[in-house]
């Protein structure tokens, strides 16, 4: 919690300092890429203070024992994600992706090397409750309404009933689903269910969304849609988002940073900065650049695969 | 149902409610005509030899017509049981003990309160085992061993042992009845308690809740389905604990009492009139826990 206490100022002074920008007027809360073209006094000295790091991982591994012997799910994993950054970890199925990502939210415990979450152990950052996980399937409570399934979150962490009722209506109109409140959730379809997911991640304000291929199990028109308003909630919060896919437009569309995968053992290949601007539409996937971007992903992806040939 | 009355438009003149009860009721027609004719084949020796005493003539309607109208028959016929049920049921008042109504609730108030210690300890039970990993290992065991002892062989013990220490009457009936229904209800709820998906879980530990939450807001909702399908098993069989329970005693009053009494005075159409009280119950038992199981899934967000 301190840290978070502690870089609140420091984003208020950059929204100040980028006061100008008429995008600003439209967003709660602006958060940007570390300026190091920003020449406002104040934010030029938070940001050579120190890039806030959200996840820090240095030479993480991770074997599991089975009973067919050690396997390496990650292998020396050194991984740097800034705040407000959003990074897809894309790879074939095994590369260890889920595996990391469960690492971050301490969901698994790496057998090597050093994980910090905004400065603190993951384990701590967990107790803290600094991240918000979204799973593959959206697993919604089936014996709870949309509304309560959204509260589900906000009555563990001990938050009152009403400020429950006001958290609710505002996520749940975030993502586009008032109206919803009092149905079951095998009363909406797939892609309303994990958008109910998402607002519930989201009730109680993390910093860190954590993403399990959140869209995978869902035809593409609807993930068009989702990407687009997944990439406004992330433009408008300013939140750091951990978004695992396979999917090569997907990761190039969403990303500030793209990191490569390849399995036996799980581990970074290459690592891909994707420097479209924050509001970009889906007509950039048109674009040289996004097609360059997703032809280097997609050799990265293919010379992690070439040994196994 | 609807989809018949629309492919096959001859039969939508018939009321629905025959159409729905027309295959339970050709059943029960059947079953009936086998009764008869078991009535007839069973107590056909008994009613010849009876002729054959009095050295009368006889004709096969009149053996027949004596094989339904036996006093003490091998078999009764079903207008036997019949009337013997509903003279028994609404002849007398229901707290003279020649009324069945008051065996019936003798035993259904045995059968109340064992189901209620047997559930309410199945259910203990099987949060303990859930939750602490070695009382799965030392306390499963025991409850699968605790039902392969033949019950008749404990309630004997059960009721002597309380007797001694002042316990009698209803208690030790219940506890008979308890000793049986437990099991189903742990065996569910072990089963009902450990299945939300790891999902489910792992998010649970994302939030950081502790183990009284994910116990009433994850494991607890997710066992519900399990509770019902094993509370509906443990509440027949803690009638028949209560049954038992009052055969080895000589119980006065009971649907077991009228059976142990029926049985030494060779009266089988009480015997048979008593069984057909404690299906009735074990029916209504079930209806009322389906009932309220289906209240509940309702409650929950189940398709109605």
């Amino acid at each position: 919690m301190d840290q978070r206490v502690a870089r609140r100022p420091g984003l208020t002074e950059q929204s100040v300092a980028f006061g100008s920008s008429p995008k600003v007027t439209i967003r709660p809360v602006e958060r940007v890429p570390p300026p190091e073209t920003a020449t406002g006094a104040a934010g030029a000295a938070s940001a050579a203070a120190a890039p806030a790091l959200t996840v820090d991982a240095r030479g993480v591994s991770l074997t599991f024992q089975t009973n067919d012997g050690e396997v390496e799910a990650l292998a020396n994993v050194d991984l740097q994600i800034s705040d407000g950054d959003f990074v897809s970890l894309i790879g074939p199925s095994g590369c260890g992706k889920t595996t990391l990502l469960r690492i971050i939210a301490d969901l698994e415990r790496p057998t090597a090397g050093t994980i910090l979450i905004n400065g603190i152990t993951s384990e701590q950052a967990r107790l803290q409750r600094h991240y918000g996980y979204i799973f593959q399937a959206p697993a919604l409570y089936p014996w709870r309404t949309i509304e309560r399934n959204v509260a589900l979150p906000l009555e563990i962490m001990g938050f009152d009933a009403n400020e429950r009722r006001k958290r609710v209506e505002r996520y749940l109109k975030l993502v586009n689903l008032s109206g919803f409140e009092r149905k079951f959730p095998w009363q909406l379809s797939g892609g309303m269910q994990q958008r109910a997911s998402i607002a519930r991640a989201l009730s109680f304000d993390p910093a860190l969304l954590l993403m399990d291929e959140p869209f995978g199990a869902l035809d593409e028109i609807v993930r068009d849609h989702l990407n687009e308003q997944l990439l406004r909630l992330w433009d408008q919060t300013g939140k750091t988002v951990v978004f695992v896919t396979h999917s090569i437009p997907e990761a190039v569309f969403l990303s500030t940073k793209i990191v490569v995968m390849s399995p036996r053992p799980g581990r970074i290949i290459d690592v891909i900065a994707c420097d479209f601007p924050r509001d970009r539409t889906l007509e950039i996937r048109e674009t040289p650049e996004f097609i360059k971007i997703a032809q280097r992903v997609r050799s990265g992806l293919r010379s992690g695969h070439s040994y196994d040939e | 149902m609807t989809s018949s009355t629309l492919v096959l438009p001859r039969a939508a003149w018939r009321p629905a409610w025959i159409t729905e009860r027309a295959p339970v009721l050709v059943i029960v027609a059947i079953l009936i005509v086998i009764w008869y004719l078991a009535a007839i084949l069973m107590n056909a020796a008994l009613v010849r030899d009876a002729f054959e005493r009095n050295d009368t003539k006889y004709t096969v309607s009149e053996l027949i017509a004596g094989t339904l109208d036996a006093e003490r028959p091998v078999v009764p016929a079903p207008h036997q049981v019949a009337v013997n049920f509903f003279d028994t049921v609404f002849d007398y008042p229901p707290d003279s003990p020649r009324s069945l109504v008051y065996h019936a609730w003798v035993t259904l108030s045995a059968t109340f309160v064992g189901f209620a210690i047997g559930a309410g300890f199945g259910i203990l039970l099987a949060v303990a085992i859930v939750h602490v990993r070695t009382m799965q290992k030392s306390l499963l065991p025991w409850v699968i061993c605790s039902q392969m002892v033949p019950i008749l062989a404990i309630a004997p013990i059960v009721i002597v042992v309380l007797g001694a220490i002042g316990i009698r009457g209803l208690l030790p009936k219940s506890i008979i009845s308890a000793y049986l229904c437990f099991f189903p209800v742990t065996i569910g709820m072990v089963k009902g308690l450990t299945s939300p998906d790891p999902i489910q879980l792992d998010m649970m530990r994302t939030w950081s809740a502790n183990k009284l939450q994910v116990f009433w807001k994850l494991r607890w909702p997710s066992s519900i389905p399990f509770l019902f399908a094993s509370l509906k098993v443990a509440v027949t069989i803690s009638l028949v604990g209560a049954i038992v329970g009052e055969l080895p005693t000589g119980a006065q009053a009971g649907i077991g009492a009228r059976l142990l009494t029926g049985s030494y005075y060779g009266q089988t159409v009480q015997i048979w009139a008593a069984l057909f009280a404690a299906a009735i119950i074990a029916t209504v038992l079930i209806a009322m826990i389906d009932a309220v199981g289906r209240w509940t899934a309702r409650r929950m967000g189940a398709a109605a």
